[in-house]
């Protein structure tokens, strides 16, 4: 345990919460799942961060939920997560027993008006908003220290390994735009790890991994004086303010790393675009969601269902990498960060279309 | 380091571990078993178990199973002509031939002890590998991985069957295929006629499964016979088949460590290996007359590297927590699940985690040969039943797996659609293991020329290892091209080599290679509205494409019918067939497709089985009803254990129905 104060504190907040909430709220109308069984559905194949979070989650939320129903997960990948995602919408009874978890893989096409998406967030019901992080980071060998030294990178031509235009690294070369980063982007790796990879091989020049990744494969590279961290993405307070990702209290944050860099805040329709893919992509990466005209005492149940299976200290203590440090928005807290996850402005949508039309003929139509 | 090897050994050496490890063992000789199915879906089926294990038990438990799949996978290979799983279907090639010459028993235990050496072998590697392999996958660039798509590419060479045209052409077909979906370099969508299922392409196991499995049961249905036809005995050559992986011993050797180095090379992905160590043998082999026939080094070459593949894949897996597979990623998964991060600790801090998974592995091969061959005589007497009562069940399970995909009845429209590409391009002599290894390696090609090209420019052909691997490339055509005076072609029969094929009547040929030169020209036409970095690729294999189909068809065109482009294996009569031919076979197929169209996958299989029971294979209705209900329970069970839905049809669409016909 890297903070073992933060996370009694952390467990004993959401216990105290959840006992609060236990007495402040009268049975409502009796629901039981006894002998019943919960699908989660998960938009992605086995073996995906999804998945694991999932089925991380899956046994304890059956222990909270009353009458312990059996919980599964299922499995409904293709289409980078919009198939799975349409076919809840259009399947799921709002009975209880189908929940959906997404990604921000799946919030990323329905915040850039895919026309291929059919499902509408603002009609679901959510009742879990997991949130991650992630640490941006160049070689040792650039020279530069930290962020207020990124200036001396003026006229420097950076190399990222991306996933996609569309893809969750849309947030890094959001993230790189704002700062004015000369960046080239290289295309087609299928995961984080060929980042990384690339970046141990020489060929990318500015990387990002995920909390889990960044603590066991490039920590060693920074001790060995191989990489140097710039900023990690952060996390949102419940104003919706960035602050310092809890995995990495040293790290600045991206806004920290922008002050540092140019002596002002950050600004802007870009800005403003990078706050809605970052929030959607990081800070309320992983929404649960019931189906939409769930009766509201089934969506009471599973928001109480939530906050106590967070506040399990059998979750706290097996929780590890898969949820890391973050503070699990449970209860009250779900309704602001799900809205972050799942809102982008208009005028901040359509910057964000014309710089993927212009800069990497992506097309959405 | 050796303290901790033998460390993880004795901490292995309880009960409870070994029985956890037999359970893995014992599903994942099942799973195997049942074609097209494989690592991915025997560790869905363990996930849910994992909760509350400890770790050791349930890292036995998953590679338990992983060791032994390509083990008991063969079994479909050899017996029934269909791959078992994507990593034995070179062992098709001779395996099968083998089998129909009544010599199932020698091809099964040359399999099984192949397997057993490549196992341990890649179980070896793994333990010494581990430690030192973290800058040796780091010298594996994009650059050297495009060399490396180039040489598995150039495979194509010894497996084009009699016609290298054909099979240059087929190839072709395949990267046109792969290119479908998202481009790797600008993720344009590229010939996905706007439907979201093609959006991430084709699924590999459905490719596989159309181009191997449903022609296959095709052709065993208008036999109307067994598959072990006159030769219905399983053989008695055990003891043979062992020595001869004795005299092959180096081969074995040979292949374990191709598999094993390609397994550890994360982004060419283990599905090539066994073609890989196919086109080996056949390149280095002296006497080649006998591959494609049943040549049981054709055999053995697959079968040892596919078993090394894992432990070979497991590196990058471990050091880097980069998948080589499918069933690669599940296992990662499992492993985050268990509380393990896997990274550069596991070559030391955790090491004895990582050799914890040494010894279960090994131990698991172990297990799995012994049962493999006590369970063979029993499987094998599969092949003595009459296979129209088989065939259901084949469809069941190559259906069933196919919609693992994306669970939806596209995978099973789309298995209709390369099954039908499938029977022609048997029909026709057009190799079928080239177009499988230009689909599998069209992504890889592309996407890491693209990415070659941008982290180096040109100057990435100038690396030591692209060099390398492009004079090894050189070699392997070179020794696969070469002539021996008095070898009329220097390559496989694979496909298009009966001597009886030769057709005089010349239009279905023409009609064929008509629809090829169209699938061509579409791939150039869709590449034209494209960007030039999404284009490029699609283009050039489409003008490849098109000439060497010309080439292929010319001497049909000018006449020349005596040529080895004349093949229509429709020409030769069948010395039983059913009316309508493969049509009839390929409508009922459809037909079943039609039927889940309609009221959804299990009311539409229970409607398949009556009727195709009762029709075609003339079952009694007793016979009838309780082979269906086998069926049922075991695609109920099975599902049940995936917690599967499956694929809806309008009946779903319109109402709520209880499972299993939701």
């Amino acid at each position: 345990m890297k903070n073992p104060l933060r996370f009694a504190r952390s467990a004993s907040v959401a216990l105290v919460a959840s006992v609060t909430l236990a007495f402040a709220m009268p049975a409502q109308a009796q629901v039981d799942f006894s002998g019943q069984t919960v699908e989660w559905w998960i938009p992605f194949s086995e073996g995906g961060g999804s998945d694991v979070w999932a089925r991380f989650y899956a046994p304890y939320l059956s222990e909270s939920l009353p009458g312990n129903p059996n919980v599964i997960i299922r499995n409904v990948p293709g289409g980078g997560s919009i198939t799975g995602t349409n076919e809840f919408v259009a399947r799921a009874a709002p009975d209880g027993l189908s929940i959906i978890g997404t990604s921000g893989s799946t919030q990323f096409p329905y915040l850039l008006g895919d026309s291929r998406v059919r499902y509408e967030y603002a009609d679901l019901e959510p009742v879990l908003v997991s949130p991650t992080g992630g640490v941006v980071y160049i070689p040792a060998s650039l020279g530069v220290a930290d962020a207020s030294e990124l200036g001396k990178l003026e006229g420097t031509q950076l190399v990222y390994a991306s996933q996609g235009a569309t893809s969750l690294d849309l947030v890094p070369m959001l993230a790189f735009e704002v700062l004015g980063l000369d960046v080239r982007h290289v295309f087609g790796m299928t995961g984080r790890g060929d980042g990384r990879l690339a970046f141990e091989r020489g060929e990318a020049t500015i990387d990002y991994q995920t909390s889990s990744a960044y603590l066991t494969n490039v920590v060693p590279l920074v001790e060995a004086g191989e990489a140097v961290p710039l900023f990690s993405y952060g996390v949102l307070d419940s104003l919706g303010n960035v602050q310092r990702d809890p995995t990495f209290p040293d790290i600045p944050h991206f806004v920290e790393a922008y002050e540092m860099m140019h002596g002002e805040a950050p600004s802007g329709v870009a800005f403003d675009a990078y706050m809605a893919f970052f929030g959607s992509g990081f800070a309320a990466q992983k929404p649960v969601m019931l189906p939409k005209g769930t009766p509201p005492e089934i969506v009471e149940t599973y928001r109480r269902a939530f906050a106590d299976a967070v506040a399990n200290p059998d979750l706290q203590a097996a929780k590890g990498d898969i949820l890391g440090e973050y503070d699990q928005a449970v209860y009250d807290d779900v309704a602001g960060l799900y809205e972050v996850a799942t809102t982008i402005d208009p005028e901040a949508r359509e910057w964000v279309r014309n710089y993927l039309s212009e800069n990497h003929n992506v097309t959405l139509d | 380091m050796f303290d901790t090897l033998m460390g993880a050994f004795v901490g292995l050496l309880t009960l409870q571990h070994l029985g956890f490890m037999g359970l893995g063992v014992v599903l994942g000789l099942m799973v195997g078993i049942l074609p097209g199915l494989g690592g991915i879906v025997g560790l869905s089926l363990l996930l849910p178990f994992l909760y509350g294990m400890d770790q050791t038990s349930a890292l036995a438990m998953l590679i338990g199973l992983v060791a032994v799949i390509p083990t008991s996978d063969t079994f479909a290979s050899i017996l029934m002509g269909i791959p078992g799983s994507t990593a034995s279907q070179a062992t098709v090639l001779d395996g099968f031939p083998l089998s129909k010459k009544g010599q199932a028993a020698r091809a099964l235990s040359a399999a099984f002890s192949a397997s057993l050496i490549g196992g341990l072998f890649g179980a070896m590697i793994l333990t010494g590998f581990v430690v030192i392999a973290r800058p040796l996958i780091l010298s594996f660039s994009s650059a050297e991985l495009f060399m490396l798509s180039i040489f598995g590419l150039s495979m194509v060479g010894v497996l084009s069957g009699s016609n290298l045209a054909k099979g240059v052409a087929a190839a072709a077909l395949g990267l046109a295929f792969g290119t479908v979906g998202a481009a790797p370099a600008t993720g344009e969508y590229r010939m996905d006629f706007g439907w979201l299922y093609l959006m991430s392409g084709v699924p590999l196991v459905i490719v596989a499964l159309g181009l191997f499995a449903v022609p296959e049961i095709v052709d065993l249905l208008r036999g109307q016979s067994t598959i072990a036809g006159k030769a219905s005995k399983l053989g008695k050559g055990w003891i043979d088949g062992i020595k001869d992986t004795w005299t092959y011993k180096w081969l074995a050797l040979r292949c374990s460590g191709l598999g094993a180095v390609i397994g550890a090379i994360p982004g060419l992905g283990g599905s090539v290996v066994d073609w890989i160590a196919y086109g080996h043998v056949v390149q280095t082999s002296k006497d080649r007359s006998q591959f494609g026939k049943g040549d049981i080094r054709g055999v053995i070459a697959p079968e040892s590297a596919n078993n090394a593949k894992e432990g070979g894949g497991l590196v990058p897996t471990l050091l880097f927590g980069i998948p080589g597979s499918g069933s690669m990623a599940v296992f990662l998964a499992g492993l985050i699940l268990l509380g393990i991060q896997p990274g550069p600790a596991m070559a030391d801090r955790n090491l004895d985690i990582t050799y914890t998974i040494v010894w279960s592995l090994a131990i698991a091969n172990v297990m799995g040969t012994v049962l493999c061959i006590f369970a063979a005589p029993g499987i094998a007497r599969l092949t003595t039943i009459r296979y129209a009562l088989i065939a259901p069940f084949m469809i069941m399970v190559i259906s069933f797996a196919a919609f693992q995909a994306t669970r939806s009845l596209y995978d099973l429209i789309a298995l209709l659609v390369i099954g039908v590409i499938g029977v022609l391009l048997k029909r026709f002599g057009w190799p079928r293991p080239a177009f499988l290894i230009g689909f599998v390696l069209a992504t890889q090609a592309e996407r890491y020329l693209y990415q070659a090209f941008q982290f180096y420019d040109w100057a990435f052909l100038t690396r030591p290892m692209v060099l390398a691997i492009m004079a090894i490339t050189v070699v392997s055509v070179w020794l696969g091209a070469r002539k021996k005076p008095g070898e009329s072609a220097a390559s496989v029969a694979t496909e298009g080599a009966s001597e009886k094929a030769t057709a005089a009547q010349i239009w279905p040929q023409l009609v064929f290679g008509a629809l090829v030169l169209a699938a061509f020209g579409f791939t150039f036409y869709e590449s034209y509205s494209l960007s030039q970095l999404g284009g490029i690729f699609p283009t050039t294999v489409a003008i490849i494409g098109l000439v060497a189909t010309v080439v292929a068809l010319a001497p049909l065109v000018l006449g020349k019918l005596d040529s080895s482009a004349n093949f229509d294996a429709e020409t030769a009569r069948r010395e039983s067939d059913i009316r309508g031919g493969a049509w009839a076979m390929l409508g009922w197929l459809a037909a079943f497709v039609g039927a889940v169209a309609l009221v959804g996958f299990f009311a539409g299989l229970m409607i398949f089985f009556l009727v195709f029971l009762r029709v075609v294979a003339k079952a009694s209705w007793v016979r009838t009803i309780i082979l269906t209900i086998a069926a049922a329970i075991f695609i109920l069970a099975l599902a049940r254990a995936l917690n599967l839905v499956m694929p809806a049809g309008l009946l779903q669409a319109h109402f709520n129905l209880p499972w299993p016909f939701r």
